[in-house]
């Protein structure tokens, strides 16, 4: 199957639709998903916060380490609520619920129903983004009026990490080999300049930090609520954009290759 | 004989357990791996340089033992919940279980025995992590082991009694969001529960993390009170006796007709 037998995915409402139909009944889930960031703000932020009292920033400039975790919090948040709908969601609606057979018996195509997940995972993120934003400038955690671009930025990380996540979900065999994306996620949750800044590495081991996809995304969305605005964090752009979208051709390619057999 | 019986569903749980150890084993030794390298070594050099680590020693000493029990509730809250729901409805093991000599109150022991020697498994695999960061350094810290595992026991008899009377896994995601991650972050594992208001520092101090997680430190720093650690395991028994002791009823009424 090549790119030039793909359609352009016109189609994608569709799948967002039945998403939507999906969780009428379940949408305690999606409210308790904020939950979970809300706590670790209070508990990391404010809690570790009075032991840590301030973080230096570069350029001479320092911030109360809640201002400093929060945007991360918000980076690593709209990475979880990405990777776990493109992950373990996906599995199951590919492996046991069939969802996908069913889809691609309709005039719905694959290139559409690729689409419509990926925008849905992004719609469920940035409902979390908008309201971790919010609580944010609530609790006056936002230095500056940047910070407004911090739902998009939030998007593009889930973005970039529901296209990987699908990609990768269509190697998946078993449910244990989700056990690797979780091995994945958690050091990159804890290491990728989230709770203390990268200078705290030596410098080789910072190189390799400033190259994983989190850092990129804490990086921009941090720079984006701090004010430290500048030509660095077009590279964090164009880095979730173009792993996004080798995630979304990965993704739609195999995905074909497996139901239109 | 009540104690060959429980043996019984312990050789069972160890039979399932032996085809899934590996990814269940690793999983116990990187998470604490991780945790200690960035919480304790990354975010403890700005806490030991901010304030000169927590109660004059450093962030990471501090840390290692308060996130061993809050690992053993997270490890107890786990087998207690999805697994045994599982045997009681979706694949019916109890059922069969009962269809053969043994009875509920064996069920009961054996599962209790069983998880309790998960947690030994958890809390040992902890402790050679915290021996690997130098956390750590005497013979008495050993006995963090089974502090951390009644800790979790603490966690585990209730839940239990709690399983028994679930129809559906709905509830279990908001025991995990509203209890256990709640108390996992504010519990004093990660800072002292004395930073917290007051109202949150009552709700910590009623948990049994809270009890596991002082008398865990007090251990492995070395400067155990007698009186409070008399406190604090006679807290943790009370709620591992009380879930036992609420989870037979409930199990014989769900599962004997």
């Amino acid at each position: 199957m090549s790119v030039r037998t793909l359609r352009f995915p016109t189609r994608s409402f569709r799948m967002i639709e039945r998403n939507a139909m999906a969780l009428r009944h379940h949408w305690m889930i999606l409210f308790s998903g904020f939950v979970e960031p809300v706590l670790y703000l209070l508990g990391i932020g404010f809690g570790i916060g009075s032991l840590v009292r301030t973080i230096p920033l570069g350029g001479g400039r320092t911030v109360s380490y809640a201002v400093f975790v929060a945007p991360a919090l918000m980076a690593a948040s709209a990475m979880n609520g990405a990777i776990y709908e493109s992950t373990f969601n996906l599995f199951w609606k590919l492996r046991y619920a069939k969802t996908f057979d069913a889809i691609v018996s309709t005039p719905v195509g694959i290139e559409d129903a690729t689409l419509g997940e990926v925008i849905w995972a992004i719609g469920r993120g940035s409902l979390y983004s908008v309201g971790f934003v919010i609580l944010m400038i609530a609790l006056g955690l936002v230095t500056s009026p940047w910070a407004i671009l911090a739902v998009p930025a939030s998007i593009l990380v889930g973005f970039a990490f529901a296209a990987m996540g699908a990609a990768v979900t269509t190697f998946v065999r078993q449910w244990q080999d989700l056990d690797i994306v979780q091995l994945a996620l958690q050091p990159m949750f804890l290491f990728s300049a989230t709770f203390f800044p990268v200078t705290v590495y030596p410098p080789a081991l910072r190189l390799v930090v400033e190259w994983t996809p989190l850092y990129r995304g804490i990086d921009l969305v941090r720079g984006l609520t701090t004010g430290g605005v500048g030509p660095a964090l077009l590279g964090d752009v164009a880095y979730l954009v173009v792993m996004g979208l080798i995630g979304v051709a990965i993704a739609t390619l195999r995905l074909r290759r497996r139901l239109l057999k | 004989m009540p104690a060959t019986g429980a043996l019984r569903v312990v050789e069972h749980n160890a039979l399932v357990f032996s085809r899934l150890w590996r990814g269940t084993v690793t999983v116990s030794f990187f998470t604490p791996l991780f945790f200690l390298a960035s919480m304790g070594l990354g975010l403890g050099t700005l806490v030991n340089r901010g304030s000169g680590g927590v109660g004059g020693v450093p962030y990471i000493d501090y840390l290692a033992p308060g996130l061993l029990a809050a690992t053993a509730m997270q490890a107890a809250a786990f087998e207690c919940t999805y697994p045994i729901l599982g045997k009681l409805m979706w694949d019916r093991i109890y059922d069969a279980m009962l269809a053969t000599p043994l009875a509920v109150r064996d069920l009961l022991a054996g599962e209790v025995a069983w998880v309790t020697m998960r947690l030994l498994m958890v809390a040992s695999i902890f402790w050679c992590v915290m021996a690997l960061f130098g956390v750590a350094h005497t013979p008495e810290s050993l006995l963090v082991i089974p502090a951390a595992a009644l800790d979790g026991l603490a966690f585990a008899a209730p839940l239990l009694a709690f399983t028994a009377t679930q129809r559906t896994d709905n509830a279990f995601s908001s025991i995990f969001r509203f209890v256990i991650t709640p108390l996992y972050l504010l519990g004093g594992a990660f800072f002292p529960i004395s930073k917290l208001p007051l109202a949150l520092q009552a709700v910590a101090w009623v948990s049994p993390l809270a009890h596991g997680v002082a008398l865990c430190r007090g251990l492995v720093l070395g400067n155990v009170i007698p009186g409070e650690a008399v406190l604090h395991v006679t807290v943790m028994l009370a709620y591992t006796i009380a879930g036992v002791a609420l989870a037979r009823p409930l199990l014989t009424k769900r599962l004997v007709k």
